[in-house]
């Protein structure tokens, strides 16, 4: 495919994406840590079994005992032994507007996480680097408030219909015009919840007979929506496009695995940013591909919508490329919009098709109205049809926050993956006893942030995920940056050896998901 | 590769989508100007609201829009994350509280959309290998969330027990041929307490005995019959009397009687709290914006405070007895139940047709000022498609002559499009 070969054939732009290679000393050391845990975890089993140790575990009730138990011991294991240990680096609550700074609830635990109690006091100001807030307007004040308030009296709260029955209110016919306008598509259709726009919508467009070429790292809901689809299901490669592209001339030449007959469709499924590695799809060579093997590409925008390109049209206009060439738009109204919800975007044939064959326009209740009115107020300043240029800077801030945060965190020698322009920042961590370590030490100098392990990244992989935010002001990064900078020196992350291998080639994780077949 | 090449070049994929036609029934979507309330403005025409799942009248509700005011100026709108990170908010924390102390349960688990409730809460305890129990008339959450977990489904006839005992004798002679995987399969039956898609209520102690002759475990859909049935609107185990942790699972969404969005499933602690790292809904997806469960709180207390609300419900639903009364049309579902279907007495041979002359009946009632809507399907997707019907709703807000004025339109209608 001679017309890839030359990157800076299809590439307007520079394409700065690494991850370095783990350590061998840190690969092993995290090995042996997990072996710890496992073997305490065991030895804990056997005293919680044994009655030596009080078991804190809800149970099940007297009067079914003899039932065939829920849950396998086994399953547990690791809720029991290893996330119950650092459980307190997750579902911090919060008591204000998830902005730049939040004001967190303080609990303690006086039983090794079991159980929680809120103390009454309010940890305010604290620096959030873990909410989706990529253009900052999770504000509590400020026009889109006022118009979603506006809206609210006067619309109410819920809708109790579903689109198709009496639940289409005008708001939504104009939100989907808006977003069509946009995104530079035909026509939009807008759905209640992210999650859910991608498990409803991908069974409405490809069934038995289908092929689905899926990146190893997406999203649940992708992964769900292809499953709940019936098609066959191939895995490629992280945003390796040679293996994409085998899979792609494999699957015309020989057909379905049985029969041999051809495949009726081919879907793509890609993101624009994954949230877990910061990296961004090289969707100039997957739109050549797609060109060339006649499949059809289903984007899913989640992260990048708003937060790439010049003026915030998401991943599409980062590259230059033209709207027309990706199939199915699809994104959420969650993380730079403030609001909540999802939309698809495409040519009208298919969002016709959408409207009539979708399972959440036939038996979900649609958008809110305030949130509606939320995504509306968002998208015109973005767009810049409020009068101001808020939406403009906004979109520079973050790009210049990003930026900044990567190149100063490079510096300071931590391993960091993804692409240089990608807002979502993972910081390795690696070791099971730093993944709870990081969380807590942050939160004592007022900074939060967002741990992940297992099994949400591969086992060893465990990282800390910092969100950037065009709220962020350059002092406040200065903050966060010198508070990691201790914390990095203190718990010795700073594993950098200025190695960078592009594109390594990451193992297949098989924990992922499985593969379907016919 | 010359071969292999030519293959590349030949192979034609049919199209994304194919085309609709420009008059399908789904296409048009009745266009609705202003708040869905009782009095509704369709397609630009002041009509009493028939058609929305309003069954308290909460959805402008002052108080609840107020509470809603206070949160939004709060809050703001979004909550920019999933509850794992920093996406939880003391009003979900307050609003699971609420809803466990309302239900009688140890906990609750709030869900940001009311069709994740159910497809989410399934998958997360029965897994492949597991057998599922399930009603024939089970509402497509229920499909969707029973097809995710990949378990083995039965389905049993809508709401007959003989059917349903013969199904679990016959399992437990599969039992006794392999005990030991018989030890690790799990059961599971999933009913709804009001029937989306018939009207009916399921004979909740009938199956309380097969679960405990059989042990099996119940997994129970409230949506429509939360806020309705029950002395309180605490729903169908209220209404029978029944041990609440009789019931394993409880789910229901927020979107009907509390006027707002979302959905919760209730429980003990023992099974609850294993979705908080296991439902795909709730995990991976964005936490439901405060404004929505402030909305539901402040309805909930309304709901508490306000239990008359409930039995007004009850008498209005006598009142609707009227309807009984059309020919060419009759009722399905029970008197107790505030969302009925209106299906055709006679059908005219095909579904389509069946659907245009409904079309024709649900136009002549919102022409003269009645909002009425046809139920929709995916024709394509449903495991038991129900006939098509016209959905009736009835809410408190209804006075005496409104559901007079509803039942004589859908007479006239009927006698000018059957005859």
């Amino acid at each position: 495919l001679n017309h890839i070969v030359h990157n800076g054939g299809l590439y307007k732009r520079p394409f700065n994406e690494a991850f370095e290679e783990t350590p061998m000393l840190v690969a092993v050391l995290t090995y042996v840590g997990y072996g710890v845990l496992t073997l305490f975890g065991y030895l804990r089993d056997f005293m919680r079994q044994w009655k030596i140790e009080k078991c804190q575990n809800a149970t099940e009730r007297e009067e079914q005992k003899d039932f065939v138990p829920l849950y396998q011991d086994f399953e547990n294991f690791y809720n029991r032994n290893l996330y119950m240990r650092i459980r307190d680096s997750w579902n911090r609550p919060i008591c204000s507007v998830p902005g730049a700074k939040v004001d967190m609830m303080e609990r303690v635990s006086h039983d090794y996480n079991w159980t929680f109690t809120y103390t009454g006091r309010v940890i305010k100001d604290i620096i959030n680097m873990g909410s989706y807030n990529y253009l900052g307007f999770a504000q509590k004040a400020g026009t889109c408030q006022e118009a979603a308030a506006k809206v609210l009296s006067q619309y109410g709260a819920g809708v109790c219909s579903t689109r198709q029955e009496m639940g289409n209110l005008d708001k939504h016919e104009e939100l989907e015009k808006l977003v069509a306008r946009f995104l530079g598509v035909e026509s939009a259709m807008a759905y209640g919840m992210g999650f859910a726009t991608n498990s409803m919508n991908i069974p409405a467009l490809v069934g038995k007979g289908c092929l689905i070429l899926s990146d190893e790292l997406n999203h649940a809901s992708l992964v769900l929506g292809a499953r709940l689809s019936g098609a066959t299901i191939r895995i490629f490669k992280h945003n390796n496009m040679q293996s994409l592209e085998k899979l792609l001339k494999d699957a015309i030449v020989h057909g379905q695995p049985r029969t041999r007959r051809p495949w009726k469709k081919i879907l793509i499924l890609v993101e624009g940013i994954y949230s877990m590695e910061g990296s961004i799809v090289r969707l100039p060579e997957v739109i050549a591909l797609k060109k060339k093997y006649k499949s059809y590409l289903y984007l899913d925008e989640a992260h990048s919508i708003g937060a790439l390109g010049p003026s915030g049209r998401g991943v599409v206009e980062y590259f230059g490329l033209s709207p027309e060439d990706v199939d199915v738009m699809m994104g959420t109204f969650t993380k730079s919009f403030g609001a909540a919800g999802g939309y698809i975007g495409g040519k009208k044939e298919l969002i016709d098709y959408l409207r009539t064959y979708s399972h959440s326009a036939v038996y979900a209740t649609s958008l809110s109205p305030p949130v509606v009115e939320q995504i509306i107020t968002s998208m015109k300043c973005i767009m810049g049809e409020d009068g101001t240029n808020v939406g403009k800077a906004r979109v520079q801030q973050l790009a210049e926050n990003t930026r900044y945060f990567r190149r100063r965190l490079k510096e300071m020698g931590f391993i960091i993956y993804g692409n240089e322009d990608s807002p979502v920042v993972p910081l390795m961590l690696y070791m099971p006893a730093k993944i709870g370590a990081f969380g807590r030490e942050m939160l004592k100098r007022n900074i939060g942030v967002v741990v992940v392990g297992f099994p949400a990244t591969p086992i060893i992989e465990s990282r800390a995920r910092f969100c950037l935010s065009a709220a962020h002001t350059k002092e406040m990064l200065d903050t966060a940056l010198k508070e990691i900078n201790e914390v990095g020196d203190l718990l010795q992350l700073k594993y950098s050896r200025h190695r960078l291998v592009p594109l390594l080639d990451r193992p297949f994780d098989e924990t992922t998901y499985e593969e379907t077949e016919d | 590769v010359q071969e292999k090449e030519e293959l590349i070049e030949e192979w034609q994929p049919e199209p994304l989508v194919p085309p609709v036609p420009k008059d399908h029934p789904a296409l048009n979507y009745n266009v609705v100007s202003g708040p869905p309330t009782h009095i509704i403005t369709v397609n630009g025409k002041e009509c009493i609201n028939f058609a929305s799942f309003n069954f308290l009248g909460l959805l402008d509700n002052e108080k609840v829009k107020s509470a809603a005011q206070a949160s939004l100026k709060k809050y703001g709108v979004g909550t920019c994350g999933p509850r794992g990170f920093y996406g939880t908010f003391d009003v979900h924390l307050e609003l699971e509280e609420r809803l466990a102390k309302f239900m009688r349960t140890e906990e609750a688990i709030i869900y940001s959309y009311g069709f994740a409730t159910i497809a989410s809460a399934i998958p997360a305890y029965s897994k492949r290998g597991d057998i599922v129990f399930v009603d024939e008339a089970a509402c497509f959450a229920i499909q969707k969330g029973l097809q995710a977990s990949r378990s083995n489904i039965k389905l049993f006839k809508h709401n007959d027990m003989a059917d349903l005992e013969r199904l679990l004798k016959e399992q437990e002679t599969e039992d006794q041929k392999n005990p030991r995987k018989a030890r690790v399969t799990r059961r599971f039956i999933v009913v709804e307490g009001l029937y989306m898609n018939t009207g009916d209520v399921c004979p909740l102690p009938e199956l309380i005995k097969l679960k405990y002759k059989y042990k099996v475990r119940i997994f129970l859909e409230e949506s429509l019959s939360f806020g309705v049935l029950g002395e309180h609107g605490r729903g169908i185990t209220e209404h029978f009397g029944i041990n609440i942790d009789d019931i394993d699972l409880i789910s229901a969404n927020m979107e009907n009687s509390l006027a707002s969005i979302g959905g919760f499933c209730c429980g003990r602690s023992f099974i609850i709290d294993h979705q908080r790292l296991s439902g795909q809904g709730y995990c991976f997806s964005a936490s439901l914006p405060p404004l929505l469960a402030a909305a539901a709180i402040e309805a909930l207390n309304i709901m508490e405070d306000n239990p008359e609300k409930v039995l007004r419900l009850k008498l209005s639903l006598k009142l609707e007895s009227s309807l009984y009364e059309i020919s060419g049309l009759k009722v399905v579902g029970e008197s107790f139940s505030p969302a009925l279907h209106l299906q055709l007495e006679e059908s005219c041979g095909s579904r389509e047709n069946d659907v245009k002359l409904l079309k024709r009946v649900v136009d002549y009632c919102m022409n003269s000022g009645i909002a009425l809507t046809q139920a929709r399907y995916l024709e394509k997707e449903e495991k038991c498609l129900p006939p098509p019907s016209i959905r009736v709703v009835v809410t408190v807000e209804q006075t005496e002559q409104e559901l007079d004025k509803a039942a004589s339109l859908l007479k006239e209608a009927a006698q000018s499009v059957l005859n």
